[in-house]
């Protein structure tokens, strides 16, 4: 990848991590969320839904703020973190990867929730009289049928995660080769003199990475689609 | 064996059901729409939960609140027909149908079901590629694959035109004479009752209005209110005594009685139900002669009833029971009252194709 300088495949490939594995590990717990949201009544259902969508309405700076004040190594998770395991979190990628996790978290679960309300419930109650327990049906009947949303979900919330900067530069700051993402790299060198040609450069990547991933997820949703609704 | 005695109040509407019904066959749960039929079957299969009562289905509780029993809709092994057939969207109909079995041993019963449903040239189609008689049939194979104790059917022809119930309907008489399985049938049209069922549960109401076999019960006036849309009549269990090929008929006999009615390919001994319209049957005081009808049935009146139109209707006992629609001019002019002795008229080619009813093999 000679196209590419040092710098840029560093960004690149930190951007990519992070936004990955925050994505992917916090697929169950959006699963999770959406399936409480659609299919549960408890007390506190509200609150519950305004804080899984409080980093939508909450400046950026605030849910790392919070997040650094939570998980930094004084604080009350992230202390506990470094005395019990010696793990630490704020200013890693680590830390970056939840606060995209974080800030993305609520796409996720709307795009979830909505796909879990679609799932004819008829089907799930015939294949229980077919004896199969809840598990199997949440495995064979539900899961496949809200594929579509899920897709959506993870594409949402891929997307989000690698545009994150005001919860990453408050959590983690701006560390070469450890947080500083595509766009928090593209800020600072706009903040550095003669940099603009390679900010340029950043943000087209940027651009063509963002157009990459839609065009991918287009693609899987309509193999998705025809094999839901019964073509080939 | 069924026994069923439950309580579910839902809004305004409370469902308070209690009936038995004997081993095997077909048991139809009549009634019109909002009677509690669908609600009820629900309650059986463990998708919806009654306040109190007790379910039965031979020998095993299903439901029990007294007891705390309450199994749920995977471990009662009830199969469930749905109107609109259900099947997932997301599988071939291979799959759809294999979702049930359990354990290699299904392959065979795979085939057999599969055979006996005609359903070979569709495994590989997803559900949205099947037409809706196509559906019902990989629904009712999807069904009895889960080798149910009990199959209960929701109105699985309700959502189909003539043409298509004509072409299920035998399917499910197969199932009935070859598999011996124990059926529900939820219908609101008589014509699908009196050809498949053994067992008639009159609903009306959230109530059982009556129990009992189809023939009987469809010659009881009391309940014409409730089985009131079909066009009214006797239902007979007959037997086929033999053919008569060179004047085209064949003669059945009930209650002591023969009956002759046009040449019908049914072999000699076997049982059957049949409808006698109640305005196809004239009624006379002496037997007449010169006269065309072929049958004539001595016997006594035994009810006779005003219906709102002004007609008339009478019920003979003629060793089984005849019912005949006459207008009142014809009441008074014979001065019919109930014990008389009267000759019940029945044409032979008034007993057509849609007359016969439910086959019972010869044991």
């Amino acid at each position: 990848m000679d196209w590419l300088t040092p710098l840029e495949i560093e960004a690149l490939g930190l951007s990519l991590r992070v936004a990955v594995v925050g994505v992917l590990c916090s697929l169950p717990f959006g699963l999770a969320a959406a399936w409480l949201l659609a299919r549960r009544d408890f007390p506190g259902k509200s609150l519950v839904d305004g804080i899984i969508h409080l980093p939508l309405v909450v400046p950026p700076v605030v849910v790392g703020y919070l997040l650094l004040v939570a998980l930094g190594r004084r604080g009350p998770i992230g202390g506990w973190l470094y005395d019990s395991f010696g793990v630490t979190i704020a200013f890693t990628w680590k830390g970056a990867a939840i606060a995209a996790a974080v800030m993305a978290f609520p796409l996720m679960v709307r795009a979830m929730r909505l796909s879990l309300e679609s799932v004819d419930r008829r089907l799930e109650a015939a294949a229980r009289t077919l004896g199969a327990g809840r598990a199997r049906v949440f495995a064979t009947i539900t899961l496949p049928l809200m594929a579509p949303g899920i897709l959506a979900g993870v594409v949402l919330a891929f997307a989000r995660a690698l545009g994150e900067f005001g919860a990453t530069i408050t959590f983690v700051s701006n560390i070469p080769g450890e947080t500083r993402t595509l766009p928090i790299a593209l800020y600072a060198l706009t903040q550095t003199p003669d940099g603009e040609a390679a900010a340029a450069r950043l943000a087209v990547i940027s651009v063509m990475l963002a157009l990459a991933a839609i065009i991918a997820s287009e693609w899987i949703a309509r193999r998705m689609a025809r094999r839901l609704e019964g073509g080939t | 064996m069924i026994q069923v005695d439950v309580r579910r109040k839902m809004g305004d509407f409370t469902l308070q059901a209690a009936f038995n019904s004997p081993p095997g066959g077909i048991t139809a749960l009549f009634g019109r729409s909002g009677a509690g039929k669908t609600a009820l079957i629900n309650l059986l299969a463990g998708l919806d939960r009654p306040d109190e009562g007790r379910i039965v289905v031979d020998g095993v509780v299903l439901f029990d609140s007294d007891a705390g029993i309450d199994l749920p809709p995977e471990q009662r092994r009830l199969g469930y027909v749905f109107q609109e057939g259900r099947l997932f969207p997301h599988m071939s109909v291979r799959r759809n149908l294999a979702y049930g079995m359990k354990g290699k041993d299904g392959a065979a019963d795979f085939d057999r079901i599969v055979a006996l449903l005609d359903i070979g040239a569709l495994l590989d189609r997803t559900p949205r590629a099947l037409s809706g008689g196509e559906k019902q049939r990989v629904a009712i194979g999807r069904a009895l694959l889960a080798s149910p104790r009990l199959v209960l059917m929701d109105e699985p022809l309700a959502a189909l035109d003539m043409g298509l119930k004509a072409e299920i309907l035998p399917y499910i008489e197969r199932l009935r004479d070859e598999l011996a399985i124990p059926i529900v049938y939820v219908s609101h049209a008589m014509e699908e009752i009196v050809r498949l069922a053994d067992t008639l549960v009159i609903m009306s109401d959230g109530k059982v209005a009556a129990v009992g076999p189809v023939d009987e019960l469809m010659s009881r006036l009391d309940l014409r209110p409730l089985t009131g849309r079909y066009e009214a009549g006797a239902v007979l269990t007959v037997t086929v005594e033999g053919h008569d090929l060179n004047r085209a008929v064949t003669s059945l006999s009930f209650a002591g009685m023969t009956m002759l009615v046009p040449h019908a390919d049914i072999p000699v001994g076997e049982e059957l139900r049949i409808r006698v319209r109640a305005r196809d049957v004239s009624l006379a005081l002496t037997a007449p002669t010169d006269i065309s009808i072929l049958n004539i049935f001595p016997g006594r009146v035994m009810e006779i009833s005003d219906r709102k139109d002004g007609q008339m209707d009478v019920i003979v006992d003629v060793g089984a029971k005849i019912w005949a629609r006459v207008t009142r001019l014809a009441v008074t002019r014979l001065a019919l009252v109930p014990g008389m002795e009267i000759h019940a008229l029945v044409k032979a080619v008034a007993i057509d194709r849609q007359s016969f009813g439910r086959r019972i093999k010869p044991r």
